[in-house]
């Protein structure tokens, strides 16, 4: 006897029955009605009539009622929303039932009626059965917190669900981490800001070693999780490589593609040089190779997911063409998909094989396969140029063929093999000829229009060609008139005696008979130019072409370094990005590769653009004249110190300011790939620096005492430098930073040869001249030494922003270490906003961009405090007394043009001030905030 | 937008087939109950959970729980690090069998080049072992005899392309050193799949020439070889040679086994029981041909063989050892068998 038969009654009074059934005391016959509503339910027919009687059936001790009970909560919860309050009491009854399976299924079912006023009973459960003894339980009840955050995100804050989830992360059991992961990266999702996951080197190692116990999905979730986490630098992302590398021998398939994504991503960050970086490589293939043993639906989104791999790195698979070869039984959608990727891997090294199954399966019945294939033969003659007159050869066998799609076809890649190698296969255009009269397509027909223009003077018989197509030139579709307007006037350009008659029917033709408003204007140009300029015509007409490019179909750099995030999902297998295909909020955090490693970048090859990354929030101000002013201020204020006085009024100084915010994310955008707000970019820089003394001089308030300076701290310990002991501090003074260092040498050799690099940082801080140490360094010899920095150095944001990481060489070895550098080194002595624009700048800034700090335990007034400050490039720009409260309205500028604007609080008598800051780049008002501190507590 | 979607759908339905012998419409029909109650266990909120079938099964049953008996507990294994395998399992008699099964994938041009040949191999156990046993496998792996040194000596090794591994197997390990090394799920499972694209010759080699004569007759020669050992025979081999869709009037001379014509798939199927490593036999078949010619055009179907040569590998990879290690500290009986058959294995026509 199986439950089919539940599904067969169709009576009319179904209903009443049902309800007489539900309310039976009888438990099988009470069982029986409610299997019958749920193959109804199932089915699509209305039963929420029923609602008060199944909900009765709820309070059971059978459990598959129960659960079918609950099947029907779920789906009609939502409409009965008055009634669903019935069923809180069961629930909440459910959660503490001593079978976990009980506790599990209500809190489960409950995360999922989306009716707001059950969300508030179920806080209570919830909260218990996350910190439930069974673990079956607490991972159920962390993917209920997901739930219950996109009914409602702010409950869950405010019960401090979030907490407790991330206490899940350290729990006992694998699986419940795995849920808590998978939670809390759903979550983050919808909170692109929030540092929910709070990923630091400590709990990633965490995750790693969880990996390796988990089940297949809870690997999943960690490495989709790992995905996302930024390593501070290539050695970070090198030992987290190596420790997820061991996934790519898991059996499932999900698995192996998340390590993949995982693996592409970190890999940006390592050197290519790096043996590792090869290794890496090297151990990519094989995974990917054997994803296609696996059924065809499989295979394809391996296919996909290949497509995407082969583009980012050829040299993965460059050695695997051959399992790209198609076989006849593939189905059509893995067949095209091969195809493509064949096409991306031809090379000179397999361009033979390539053709030669090329020309294969140009022969079979499949009429999109053939034609692809055709296609790929002209692509293959683009891409690889010495393939290409085997490719024409080719070619021109399958147009002998005669059948009818592969001829067009063929014609239509000739077309473009003609733009990329000119002059060299016209030999062919009369074979082409032959068959002028079985081209249908719109497309064939305009490639071969366009052939016969291009090469009219070598075909005798142009204008006949041309003539004859112009018989039905209205029936005709757009791209083909316009075709053969442009044919027919490069004809009269070289051929002008005979064929006057031609160009001037077909100009009257396109002006003067079409409605089709690009017709007609592409009529009326050639018209006038022919008119009133023969000459210039010819030029315009007959130009040069600008090459076509080799590889076509490649998907744009930014959004294959986006999709190469998305490996292993949806995003991977559609090539487009989540938001495009996942409606409401989730979806919209765009994701992007880490940027990449300076040593990297000098090897890169020409076709990889710089990683774009894509940004999360359009920049929020962008005016028009922001592109151009910053085109203007980069170019004519390219070295730091030559500088013209641009800006010496401080209204225009506003006027940079306006934009600043705008201008650098945009910027930030294009050139070096980091979030928008946060890449502090070039242009603003050299004004800083550039202006500073003039700016000092004209304005009359700078004083030259420069920044307060900390007292220098140890940076390289002995023991970690082979006994090179590095200290050291940053000064600003009038305008220009430095590094003073302090080197001692606590080893029992000599030390000379001495270098010093940084890394790309922030705000583009570089050593402004060699680190000179003048005699070798004896042993226990002390040397200082003040090095010179600038700000026109790379860009690149670092975590924390103020970070900074060098390199120091002596003829020992080369030693790395990180320091942090307070920014108020980065205040420009321009700093001094107008009063007028101040206002204006503090009303423009979004309040979001708005950060409070209170500054404590400070005894100054607020005289010493505005002269204290100035000394340090803060300037006060107005000053206020509300109500007994002394406000001090400031401004600074750093070298790179982001303005800070604050607001600083002081109550007499009191110690604690209130320091509010805006920036259109709010992740340095922190550190702004460090700046003051520091500058007043010392 | 959860990931992986297509491959969760793939284990859905291994396990709905597993539940139910059968995938489809009457089978959900059937079952509709049992099919909510694993979609439930198998997702939640779109994250999959649990999908290994034999540990559902210790909780979804077919009959529906009654909780009176105390039965439906959650089984400890959901949870736990070990998620493939219940305690307390007890066996009389302890033993595990181990089979080695080559596929060989083969892809040969028209003019008779290898295009594609590579091995897809698969250890499979049966286990039937009690209580919670650390078993090791041990296989002559190239990597491994490199790392210890045992390269140098007469040992045959194998040079594994790729290694995919059952969950069960420590996957750290195997990277560090080699070691297979895990607890084993009870009963049939795939412990461990591999791939080899190292050249072999093609173990059974077709030579075909298929004339066509338009309008009267289609003549068709097929020459088959055993490439392999003449100690070993291949068993149950099919050779299917494509034949037009419009052919008629078979007629069949074969050296040995034979030949079927089979209008549904327009083949002619040569079966062979048995065939011997070097032997060589041959095929003709005759066809006749409408005089009007059909419409649609055919394509070039390939030639496909199917085969199965027991007690050999294609690679020759061997299980050197399997150990066995129960707290318990019983005798534990390891049974191999090895067999390499044909996977995707096609001969193009002209």
């Amino acid at each position: 006897m199986t439950d089919s038969k539940y599904f067969t009654t169709t009576k009319k009074g179904e209903i009443f029955e049902l309800k007489a059934e539900l309310n039976s005391d009888k438990k099988e016959k009470k069982k029986e009605a409610v299997k019958k509503v749920i193959a109804s339910m199932t089915v699509g027919k209305d039963v929420s009539a029923l609602f008060p009687d199944v909900v009765n059936c709820m309070q059971t001790d059978n459990l598959e009622l129960k659960k079918l009970v609950y099947l029907y909560l779920m789906n009609y919860a939502k409409s009965q929303p008055d009634m669903a309050i019935m069923a809180v009491n069961t629930f909440v009854k459910d959660c503490e039932d001593p079978n976990p399976l009980i506790r599990a299924l209500a809190v489960r079912t409950m995360g999922c009626i989306r009716v707001d006023k059950i969300t508030e009973y179920l806080c209570e459960p919830l909260r218990k059965c996350l910190k439930d003894e069974d673990p079956y339980v607490r991972k159920t009840a962390a993917v209920c917190v997901a739930k219950l955050h996109d009914i409602n995100a702010q409950l869950v804050e405010d019960q401090g669900f979030l907490d407790t989830l991330k206490d899940l992360i350290s729990d006992s059991n694998p699986m419940v981490v795995a849920n808590a992961v998978a939670a809390l990266s759903e979550i983050a999702e919808s909170h692109p800001s929030s540092n929910l996951l709070d990923l630091n080197p400590q709990s990633i190692n965490k995750l790693l070693t969880a990996l390796n116990e988990c089940t297949e999905w809870g690997q999943i979730f960690i490495l989709d999780c790992l995905a996302n986490y930024m390593p501070k630098d290539d050695r970070e992302a090198q030992s987290i490589c190596e420790r997820v590398t061991p996934r790519l021998s898991h059996a499932n398939s999900a698995v192996v593609l998340s390590a993949v994504k995982v693996l592409m991503k970190f890999m940006e960050m390592l050197s290519k040089d790096l043996d590792y970086y090869g290794t890496l490589l090297k151990k990519l293939a094989p995974p990917l190779v054997t994803l296609l043993s696996a059924e065809p639906e499989l295979q394809y989104v391996a296919l996909r997911n290949i497509n995407l791999i082969v583009q980012k790195r050829p040299e993965i698979l460059k050695h695997e063409m051959k399992v790209f070869f198609v076989k006849y039984n593939d189905p059509i959608y893995v067949k095209l998909e091969k195809l493509d990727i064949m096409i991306r891997l031809a090379s000179q090294a397999n361009i033979a094989q390539v053709l030669a199954e090329l020309k294969e399966y140009a022969t079979e019945v499949d009429v999109d396969f053939v034609r692809k294939a055709v296609r790929a033969i002209g692509r293959c003659a683009i891409k690889v140029e010495q393939s290409a007159e085997r490719c024409v050869s080719t070619l021109l066998d399958l147009i002998q063929t005669k059948v009818n799609y592969v001829v067009q076809e063929a014609i239509v890649v000739i077309k473009d093999i003609f733009r990329k190698y000119p002059n060299k296969y016209e030999s062919v255009i009369a074979t082409l000829c032959e068959n002028l009269d079985s081209l249908d397509e719109p497309e064939a027909r305009a490639a071969m229009i366009w052939i016969v223009g291009e090469y009219a003077e070598r075909i005798d018989n142009a204008d006949e060609l041309l003539e004859s197509f112009l018989e039905g030139f209205h029936d005709e579709s757009t791209q083909v008139q316009l075709q053969l307007l442009t044919a027919i006037v490069k004809l009269f350009l070289k051929k002008p005696t005979e064929t006057q008659e031609l160009v001037q029917q077909v100009l009257s033709l396109a002006t003067q008979d079409s409605d089709n408003p690009d017709l007609r204007d592409r009529g009326y140009i050639y018209w006038r130019l022919l008119s009133t300029d023969p000459v210039a015509a010819k030029e315009v007409v007959l130009a040069e072409k600008p090459l076509i490019s080799e590889e076509t179909d490649l998907i744009e750099p930014t959004l294959l370094d986006e999709l190469i995030c998305y490996i292993g999902t949806l995003a991977s297998v559609y090539h487009k990005p989540p938001s495009a295909f996942v409606e409401g909020g989730r979806g919209v955090v765009h994701k992007s590769l880490p940027p990449r490693t300076a040593s990297n970048e000098s090897t890169e090859s020409p076709e990889a653009a710089p990683a774009g990354a894509p940004t999360g929030e359009q920049p929020d101000v962008i005016p028009t004249q922001g592109d151009l002013l910053g085109d203007l201020l980069n170019l004519d204020l390219g070295p730091p110190v030559s500088g013209p006085p641009l800006a010496t009024s401080s209204v225009q100084m506003g006027a940079v300011d306006l934009l600043g915010g705008g201008l650098d994310s945009l910027i930030g955008d294009t050139n070096f790939g980091a979030p928008p707000a946060a890449a502090p970019a070039r242009p603003g820089a050299p004004i800083g620096s550039g202006l500073s003394d003039l700016f000092d001089l004209t304005s009359g308030v700078g004083t030259l005492s420069g920044s307060y300076v900390a007292p220098k701290a140890v940076w390289l310990p002995a023991m970690k430098a082979k006994g090179l002991e590095i200290s050291g501090t940053f000064t600003r003074q009038v305008g220009s930073i430095s590094m003073d260092l302090q080197l001692t040498n606590k080893a029992l050799q000599v030390m000379m040869d001495f270098a010093i690099q940084f890394n790309r940082n922030s705000f583009g801080l570089a050593p402004a001249a060699p680190l000179q140490v003048h005699a070798p360094l004896s042993p226990n010899q002390t040397v200082e030494i003040s090095l010179p920095l600038n700000t026109v150095g790379s860009v690149m944001k670092m975590d924390p922003l103020n970070n900074l990481q060098v390199a120091v060489k002596n003829n020992i070895d080369i030693f790395y270490f990180s320091t942090l550098y307070p920014l108020h080194i980065l205040f420009v002595e321009d700093g001094k906003m107008d009063r007028q624009m101040f206002l204006a700048t503090w009303k423009d800034i979004p309040n979001e961009n708005e950060a409070q700090f209170q500054i404590r335990d400070c005894p100054l007034n607020a005289e010493a405090v505005s002269s204290r400050l100035q000394s340090s490039n803060i300037f006060t720009i107005a000053k206020r007394n509300v109500e007994g409260q002394d406000m001090l309205y400031q401004s600074l500028k750093l070298t790179n043009g982001i303005w800070v604007l604050a607001e600083l609080r002081i109550q007499p008598g009191n110690t604690s001030f209130t320091l509010s800051l805006k920036c259109r780049a709010p992740e340095v008002s922190p550190h702004v905030y460090q700046a003051y501190e520091t500058i007043l507590k010392n | 937008m959860s990931a992986s979607a297509v491959f969760i759908l793939d284990i859905k339905g291994k396990v709905f087939c597993e539940y139910f012998k059968e995938l489809e419409e009457e089978s959900i029909r059937d079952n509709f109950v049992i099919v909510y109650e694993l979609l439930d266990e198998l997702m939640d909120f779109g994250f999959p959970q649990t999908t290994d079938s034999k540990i559902l099964q210790e909780y979804i049953t077919q009959q529906g729980n009654k909780l009176e008996t105390g039965k439906s507990r959650v089984p400890p294994t959901v949870t736990n690090a070990v998620s493939w395998r219940s305690e307390g399992l007890k066996y009389k008699k302890n033993e595990v069998f181990i089979d080695v099964i080559e596929s060989v994938n083969l892809l040969v041009n028209a003019n008779g080049s290898v295009l594609l040949s590579e091995i897809v191999g698969s250890i499979k156990l049966k286990v039937f072992l009690s209580g919670m046993p650390e078993l090791r496998l041990g296989l002559n792996d190239r990597v491994l005899f490199e790392l210890t040194g045992l390269s140098g000596s007469k040992n045959k090794s194998v040079e594994l392309e790729d290694v995919k591994f059952h969950q069960c197997v420590r996957l750290s390990r195997f990277d560090n050193d080699r070691t297979i090394s895990f607890i084993p799920p009870d009963g049939d499972f795939e412990l461990m799949s591999y791939r080899l694209s190292t050249q072999v010759k093609p173990l059974i080699w077709i030579e075909s020439i298929i004339e066509k004569f338009s309008h009267s007759r289609v003549e068709i020669m097929v020459k088959a070889k055993g490439q392999f050992k003449k100690q070993s025979v291949a068993n149950g081999v099919e050779i299917s040679v494509p034949v037009p869709s419009d052919a008629d009037s078979p007629r069949f001379k074969t050296s040995v086994g034979s030949a079927k014509y089979v209008p549904e798939k327009n083949v002619v199927i040569w079966s062979i029981k048995s065939f011997p490593g070097g032997k060589e036999y041959l095929m003709r078949a005759h066809f006749g041909l409408p005089s009007v010619e059909k419409e649609e055009v055919d394509g070039r179907p390939p030639i496909g063989v199917k085969f199965e040569i027991p007690y050999f590998t294609v690679s020759g990879i061997q299980v050197r050892y399997m150990k066995i290690i129960e707290k318990s500290g019983y005798q534990a009986l390891p049974w191999v068998r090895y067999i390499t058959q044909s996977g995707d294995y096609q001969l193009r026509t002209s």
